[in-house]
Order: structure tokens, then C-alpha cells, then sequence
């Protein structure tokens, strides 16, 4: 009984912690540049750690605000380095939109992170995109904080 | 039997299974004959005496017995009928096999409608079912039909007969020989697991069309009610597909270099139109289902979405957020000749059509809640049915008369979900849950079943 109970603390803790990440709506999660070895370079996880796999959009918005396109400057200098990568942008929308406009949307904001890495020098043949809508939450709510971190454009290594 | 019947019509159902013999019988309807009156706004419910429908053996009692159940059930949920407790009535079904009603009998128990009905096994696995309908208020006979059909089709047979007198006591076409597809939900909100679903529109016969591996949305009928186009996430292409309900065959629309979604029908069946999203730019394409011809329809640089063709294929309602912000449009079906339709404060949405033509559906968002609400085509009686955190998705009922829609409401925890299916009058009035196993969302309504 007692030991149900701590593993239940455990999962809300651990559950509270994934909420928490990213911390800022406008910053992409982990923009830190001390690589761990156990990382392997060119994989999702380094450019989820080492880089920043995503970028946030305002409501019923698709333009790069100042923080994605510093995500997105230092996403094109990673792709540059590993040159045999190829990524797939996924576009998503919060929940207060209908479901097929969100799809539209969500495939608008895809195709602006597609359109900034290519201006960055990054072939268009490597970026492919998909749009969920509303479909794929990051963060659980109905609330303001979760919507900003749910307007999102992820870079996903195929 | 001592009803005389005169046949008027053989129709083959659409799997064979069913055979419907329909009869007319009885004097022309009185002038001063009970009728409800659903041009007013909200009505009083009509009280009506539906008795079990009687059979000589045990099975066929049974299933008579059934058969009122269900009709009576599909009349109270239409909220046009208030069907009395057999408990006090004072004729019983065996009296009612053959004559006239003791009118005073059924005036004692407050009905103004009575019904009455035999189950006869036809000794070749058919059954025959007949029904009568007298005005009591009046005292006189209304109408009676027999159909003929399969007894495993029994459900089928007693909402058709609840059409037949939800037709004669209103004056509008029935709707509960129907069925509805949507997409059940199951799972967290971060991982939702979606399949497609059919079940007749009061929730029987319910079974799942796919298996929940793959993202599905907005199903939708053919006029036929025999498919459905939706939008598949399989192999992670989300694009426009077909699937057939008899054979379970699927297969892809159209040959499009991007995602493709909103589909619907054309009204003759012969074309899906629906949105291609591509480099950021979503248009309207019309996809012909004989010849495999695509054809754009819109070329504007905002999002043209939800295409809904009016009910004599002339024209298109759909959403652009062309003016800045997402508001309604109508055009010709060939694209020409767009006018806006909306000029409300809000976003709309989800545009559909009226099967009746009289009114366009749609989700409207203003101030953080949804509602849905209904406009003329001419852009006039804008008026709003329900509102709340998360109301979409409008469908409408073969008659035109009701809508099927589903809301989503928050746990109170903020991280779950639960989305649940909703039919609401035109009026606004008698919104009632529909049953589902799993949450659901996305509902469909078919046409009448052939």
C-alpha cells in the first residue's frame, strides 16, 4: 500500500517535470551546448539537447518571432553539419481552432520553419512536412501557457 | 388481417436482405386531423399511445414487443412526441388486432395519437409488420402500412415505421432509418487513439471500421450511405481516402503532391470536393470519381477549407480566411462568382449545407467559446443553437430538421478529455447525448437508407 502510494507521487512528479519543460512558450527546449557522451551526433536526441527541436507561434499566427528564428538559425548550422541528415517539420496548432482549419494552419507553420531553414542554406529536398493539426498536443491543459507550447513547429530527424 | 393494403412501392434493400412491401390504406386525411405544428418554434410534445405489437407465438410477441420499443424510443428523442407508459392503458394490443379503438378508452389516458401493430412470421425466415394510426383526439383512423423483410432486420423495420408516423403526424420526412459515422476516441489527449465508427442514429449496431493504428478524421457519407471519404494519416501521408462499408476496400483520392483533407460529396454522388494544402497555400479541389479529373477550384492565397456543395449541386459554401480572419463563403461549383456570406464578429467555420437547402450550419468562435449556429443562404437569420467551451463539427439529419455535432469538455484536472456526440433541433431546442462505447467526435449523419 505504501509503496502504490510513493510510485504514485512518483508518476505525478515525474509527470509535473515533463510540464515544465520548455519553460518559456518563446524558447525552444534545451539550448545548451554541453554535449554528453552518451549522445550520439546527428541523432534527434542531440538536436533536441544541443540545438532546440522546436519553435512557438502566437495565436492563429505563422511568422518566426525573434526566439524561433535563433532556434532555427542554429538548427540550419546543425544540418550543415551533418549533411546526410534529412528532417521532417511537423506543424501543430493549439486546441481553440476547428479541426480542418487547424490542419491548414499547421501545415502553414511548417512550411515557415521549411521556408527559414532553406533561406539558411539548407536544400529543400532535405525537409519534408507534415501537418497534425490540433491532433498532437505537446503539453496537457485548456489553458493559456499550454495552447503557446502547443503553436508549434518541430524538426523531427527521419 | 382486415387492414386492406394496396401495394405501391418494391424496394430492394441494399444488401438484399430486406424487402419492403409498402401499403396505403384508409379514407383521405379529415381537415381537423391531429398534427404537430413544428413550425413554431418550441413545441409541446404530442402524447401518443404506442401499444407492443402483437404476435400469435412466443418469438414473434417478443419481437413486437421490441419493435414499439424502439419506435417509441425514436419518437421521444426527436422531442416532437411524448409516447405514454403502457401500464395504464386500457385496451389491450389483442383488442386493437382487428375494428375501431375505443377512442374514449385512449382519450382517458390523455392520448392524442394511437398505434398499434402485428408481427407475423412468414414461415421462410421473413417477417411481416404492420402497423396502424388513429387520430384519437378526432376519432379516426389515419394510416397503417405492412412492410415485409428478413427478421434479423428487425431494428430497421420499426424505424422505418417510426418515419412513416413521425411523416404522417409532422408533415416532413423521417430520419431515424439512418446511421451515423464518427471517429471514436480513446486514450490521453498527447496520444489519441482514432478509429472510425457506424451505428444507427440511436446508437445500435454500433461497430468500429478501423483498428485505431492510424490517425483518422471527418468521415463522411456518400449519398448512397453505402461510403464514406475521410482523412488518413496512413504511412504518415495524410490524404483524402474511400472507404467502401460492404467490402471494407480503401483506397487513396486523387493523386495530389500535398496533404489533403475536408472532403465531402457532391450530391449526385459523382465528385469528392475537398482542400489541398501545399507551401503553405490550401485551395478546393473537386476530384471527379469516374474519370479521376482534378480541378482546382479556389486560388487565393489564404486557407480555403471545409467545402460543403448545396443540396442541387450548384453551388459551394466553404471558409477563407481570405479577409483577414476565417468567415464563410459561398461560390458556384465551378469556383466562379465568390461572394463572403458572413460578417459576424468571430471566426467561422465548418460550413455545411442543409440536405433541405433552406440553411447553412456552421462553428462560430468568438470571445473563447465555440458555438454552432445556422444562416440563410442569403446571408440573413443568423441565429446560434448552442454554446460552449468546445462545441464543432455540425452534421445534419436527412430532413434537415436536426443536427448531430460533438462537444469537448475539459476534466477538471485540465489534462484529460472527454468528447461526447450531441443531436440538438434546428430550433435550438431538445439537445439529447448519443451513447457511444468511447468518446467521440467528427459525426456524420447519413441520408435516409435506401
Amino acid at each position: 500500500m505504501r509503496i502504490k502510494y510513493l510510485s504514485l507521487i512518483a508518476a505525478v512528479a515525474l509527470v509535473a517535470a515533463c510540464e515544465s519543460a520548455p519553460k518559456d512558450a518563446g524558447n525552444a527546449s534545451g539550448t545548451g551546448t554541453n554535449q554528453t557522451s552518451s549522445i550520439r551526433p546527428g541523432s534527434q536526441e542531440d538536436l533536441v539537447v544541443n540545438v532546440g527541436d522546436r519553435v512557438f507561434f502566437g495565436f492563429d499566427r505563422y511568422d518566426l518571432a525573434p526566439e524561433a528564428r535563433a532556434t532555427l538559425d542554429r538548427q540550419a548550422s546543425w544540418l550543415k553539419q551533418y549533411p546526410n541528415v534529412t528532417v521532417t517539420i511537423e506543424g501543430h496548432a493549439d486546441e481553440r481552432g476547428t479541426r480542418e482549419y487547424n490542419l491548414a494552419l499547421g501545415e502553414r507553420r511548417a512550411n515557415s520553419v521549411k521556408n527559414y531553414l532553406a533561406a539558411g542554406g539548407i536544400n529543400p529536398s532535405r525537409v519534408k512536412v507534415i501537418s497534425y493539426g490540433k491532433e498532437k498536443p505537446a503539453v496537457l491543459g485548456s489553458n493559456e501557457a499550454a495552447w503557446a507550447q502547443n503553436r508549434r513547429g518541430v524538426t523531427v530527424v527521419d | 388481417m382486415t387492414m386492406k393494403t394496396r401495394l405501391l412501392l418494391k424496394v430492394a434493400g441494399c444488401t438484399g436482405a430486406l424487402l419492403l412491401a409498402l401499403g396505403v390504406a384508409g379514407p383521405a386525411p379529415a381537415l381537423a386531423e391531429v398534427r404537430i405544428d413544428i413550425t413554431k418554434g418550441v413545441v409541446e410534445p404530442l402524447p401518443i399511445a404506442i401499444t407492443s405489437f402483437a404476435g400469435s407465438g412466443g418469438r414473434e410477441a417478443q419481437m413486437g414487443s421490441d419493435i414499439s420499443k424502439v419506435v417509441s424510443a425514436d419518437l421521444e428523442r426527436s422531442g416532437l412526441f411524448r409516447p405514454l407508459d403502457p401500464k395504464g392503458f386500457l385496451q389491450t394490443p389483442d383488442q386493437l388486432r382487428s375494428g375501431e379503438p375505443r377512442y374514449q378508452d385512449w382519450r382517458a389516458v390523455g392520448a392524442q395519437a394511437l398505434v398499434a401493430g402485428n408481427t407475423t412470421a412468414m414461415g421462410d425466415g421473413r417477417m411481416k409488420v404492420d402497423f396502424r394510426l388513429w387520430d384519437v383526439a378526432g376519432g379516426q383512423y389515419m394510416q397503417g402500412l405492412s412492410y415485409t423483410a428478413t427478421s434479423d432486420s428487425w431494428r430497421r423495420i420499426a424505424h422505418i415505421v417510426a418515419d412513416a408516423i413521425y411523416k404522417r403526424l409532422t408533415g416532413e420526412e423521417g430520419y431515424f432509418d439512418t446511421r451515423i459515422v464518427y471517429v471514436a476516441e480513446s486514450g490521453p489527449a498527447n496520444a489519441r487513439k482514432k478509429q472510425l465508427a457506424i451505428m444507427d442514429q440511436d446508437g445500435e449496431n454500433h461497430q468500429f471500421l478501423t483498428d485505431g493504428q492510424t490517425l483518422v478524421l471527418t468521415p463522411r457519407f456518400s449519398p448512397t450511405a453505402q461510403e464514406i471519404t475521410y482523412m488518413s494519416y496512413f504511412n504518415k501521408k495524410p490524404r483524402v481516402y474511400l472507404f467502401n462499408i460492404d467490402t471494407g476496400r480503401q483506397e487513396v483520392l486523387g493523386d495530389f503532391p500535398g496533404m489533403t483533407f475536408a472532403p465531402r460529396f457532391s450530391p449526385d454522388g459523382n465528385k469528392v470536393i475537398m482542400s489541398m494544402a501545399q507551401n503553405g497555400n490550401t485551395d478546393i479541389y473537386a476530384l471527379d470519381l469516374r474519370t479521376r479529373r482534378q480541378t482546382q477550384l479556389t486560388d487565393s492565397p489564404g486557407i480555403d477549407t471545409g467545402p460543403s456543395f448545396s443540396p442541387d449541386g450548384q453551388r459551394i459554401v466553404f471558409e477563407s480566411d481570405r479577409g483577414g480572419s476565417q468567415q464563410l463563403y459561398i461560390m458556384g461549383a465551378d469556383g466562379s462568382g465568390v461572394k463572403r456570406l458572413t460578417f459576424g464578429e468571430g471566426r467561422y467555420g465548418t460550413p455545411v449545407w442543409s440536405p433541405r437547402g433552406d440553411l447553412i450550419a456552421f462553428t462560430r468562435q468568438r470571445g473563447g467559446s465555440f458555438a454552432l449556429g445556422v444562416i440563410r443562404p442569403d446571408g440573413t437569420g443568423e441565429r446560434i443553437l448552442t454554446e460552449s467551451f468546445h462545441v464543432e463539427g455540425p452534421t445534419w439529419a436527412p430532413n434537415g430538421r436536426v443536427l448531430s455535432f460533438f462537444r469537448d469538455v475539459p476534466s477538471g484536472d485540465g489534462r484529460g478529455r472527454s468528447a461526447k456526440l450531441y443531436t440538438i433541433d434546428v430550433t435550438g431546442a431538445n439537445e439529447r447525448r448519443v451513447i457511444t462505447p468511447l468518446d467521440g467526435s467528427d459525426p456524420a449523419w447519413s441520408p435516409l437508407i435506401p
